[in-house]
């Protein structure tokens, strides 16, 4: 399945990397086998390494990322994450959603620091929030630290829930369509940001979008998902340099990319 | 298409399009309502020199006031109205406290529980489709004619909009704020007073609001039907001797008394619900 050309000469050269994620016959069914969300996935995650996952809405992306993140159980297979099995939420991962889900009655810092509040109690939230503003700092949020939630734009509650995900120095980010309901200037600039921060903090990352060249831009590999029940119908390594720029979303190598990945997914909605 | 296109009809007074305000919009609002008032008070008396209806069913509105100024010379001189507003203030209160007591308890167990959603609230809304005033007699005969008896109607009354609320309060929260505490590992007791509680605010408040409305019904429906000394009987012996000045000053004095525990409601809600704009503005006065 994989494109063994590709796989060959990764222009990250990470293929030394340990891996940090690693699921084996992952399978996922809902109500007692009725729905079989998921087939079987494996899947290996190297430590810094960028993935995205794209498929067709209901194929199981959501259901996979819930799994990975301990949210819910999978039906069979083992889910091993630093070398200790996911049995239940983490705090080495961190995860973002479509929506920012700030809670209004906290400022931006507070909201920030609630991980750690929830956590390790509110003393260490206080504690952390030196971090926090750091954090704040790197996306460009410095001086909405006060400031509550209904004064931000929707691109600075996704960046403030960026910084949330951030406080807790998760070693695995799992993105959920971060930013799938912000306009297209938002999100290309806010998908050069995770970048930035993830080359930063040397994050592993996992997202899931419906966005071919958002997939492509950002990541190592690409994960192909068929409808359901999802499984990966290919594996595709994107050999482009880091940090990648917006610029190369008109580069004829990004374009044949999308155009492999569109065309798999086309064959998978008529099969 | 000609209208447009022409410079000089765009300018001309009557086709420029602005913002401007209805009359209505630009009298200030308390001149309006002054004014309504006035308008009010206007037709009482005219209502009154035509001897449309009877004077001892319906009092000029000078002879009410001249009623208002006796009795609030009455209750500020320490008089035995005092005691009896006194009395009614204590069933109010007390009646309030017990019915947030009962009724956050039985809200949380109702919104928090399988057991209290399928078990318990069934049997709640079976209560609360009954009227509660006629609980009245079986209170009386069960604690006497003293306060209790009148604290524990209003507290019946009262509790069933806080269960209602603080349960529905609890289902606020969506599936995001659900998943995002889930994903932080946060305990029961800390989603609750963390998330569920605090987006559930409005809500409860909302309860809180209609509780303050009945707990007055219920202090003063239990006065009427169990005696005691509070100030529905005062109301009470006024309307046997057909004194009706007494009886609408005492009931303006009784909706001053509604007006203080509801905006008591109100101030603690801004400060716990400062977030939320929509449940700020609304009630009596704003
Ligand atoms: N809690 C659940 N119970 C039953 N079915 C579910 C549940 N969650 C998801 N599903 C079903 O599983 C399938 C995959 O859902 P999801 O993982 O959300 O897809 P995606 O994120 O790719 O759009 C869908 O058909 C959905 O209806
Ligand atoms: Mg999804």
């Amino acid at each position: 399945m994989r494109l063994a050309a590709v796989e060959t000469d990764r222009a990250v050269g990470d293929a030394g990397r340990p891996t940090v994620y690693e699921l084996r016959q992952v399978t996922k069914s809902y109500g007692r086998g009725a729905i079989r969300a998921l087939d079987t996935v494996d899947l290996q995650l190297k430590s810094g390494s960028f993935s995205a996952i794209i498929g067709p809405s209901g194929c199981g992306k959501s259901t996979l990322l819930k799994i990975m993140a301990g949210l819910v159980p999978p039906t069979s297979g083992r889910v091993v994450l630093n070398g200790t099995p996911v049995m239940g939420p983490r705090r080495d991962i961190g995860m973002m959603f479509q929506q920012a889900t700030l809670f209004p009655w906290r400022t931006t810092i507070e909201n920030v620091v609630l991980p750690i509040e929830i956590r390790d109690g509110a003393t260490a939230a206080k504690a952390a929030h030196g971090r926090a503003r750091a954090l704040l700092e790197l996306v460009g949020l410095g001086g909405f630290e006060t400031v509550y939630p209904d004064k931000l734009s929707g691109g600075m509650a996704q960046r403030a829930a960026i910084c949330r995900m951030l406080v807790t120095e998760p070693a695995m980010l799992l993105l959920d369509e971060p930013f799938s309901a912000l306009d297209e200037l938002s999100r290309d600039f806010m998908n050069m940001e995770l970048q930035r921060i993830c080359l930063e903090k040397d994050a592993t990352a996992f997202l899931v979008t419906h966005s071919i060249p958002e997939a492509v831009i950002l990541s190592d590999t690409v994960y192909v998902m068929s409808p359901r029940p999802g499984r990966f119908v290919e594996i595709i390594d994107i050999d482009l340099p880091r940090p990648r720029t917006l610029d190369m979303l008109t580069d004829p190598r990004l374009g044949a990319y999308v155009r492999r990945i569109r065309s798999l997914l086309d064959e998978g909605a008529f099969q | 298409m000609t209208e447009y296109s022409s410079v000089d009809a765009a300018e001309a007074p009557d086709t420029v399009w602005s913002e401007r305000a209805s009359l209505i919009d630009r009298v200030p609002r308390s001149l309006a309502m002054v004014l309504l008032f006035a308008a009010f008070i206007g037709v009482w008396q005219l209502v009154h020199v035509l001897r449309l209806v009877s004077p001892i069913i319906l009092p000029s509105p000078f002879e009410v006031a001249e009623d208002i100024v006796f009795v609030g010379t009455n209750l500020l001189s320490g008089g035995y109205m005092l005691g009896a507003l006194w009395i009614t203030v204590k069933e109010v209160i007390l009646g309030f406290i017990i019915a947030m007591a009962i009724g956050f308890s039985l809200g949380l167990l109702v919104g928090e529980t399988g057991f209290g959603e399928r078990v318990v609230l069934p049997y709640l809304v079976a209560i609360d489709t009954m009227p509660k005033v006629a609980f009245a007699p079986l209170f009386v005969a069960w604690l006497g004619f003293g306060i209790s008896s009148k604290v524990a109607l209003a507290a019946f009354i009262a509790t069933f909009p806080i269960v209602v609320a603080t349960a529905a309060g609890l289902h606020v929260a969506n599936e995001n704020e659900r998943m995002l505490f889930k994903t932080l590992g946060a305990s029961r007791w800390q989603t609750l007073f963390r998330m569920k509680l605090p987006t559930g605010l409005p809500q409860i408040f909302t309860g809180l609001k209609i509780a303050a409305v009945g707990v007055m019904a219920g202090a003063i429906t239990g006065e009427f039907l169990g005696g005691g000394k509070g100030f529905g009987e005062l109301i009470r012996v006024a309307a046997s001797q057909l004194d009706t000045p007494r009886i609408f000053s005492l009931i303006i004095f009784l909706s001053l008394l509604g007006l203080a525990l509801f905006w008591s409601v109100v101030w603690v809600e801004r400060r716990f619900v400062f977030w939320h704009k929509t449940s700020v503005a609304g009630g009596p006065g704003l």
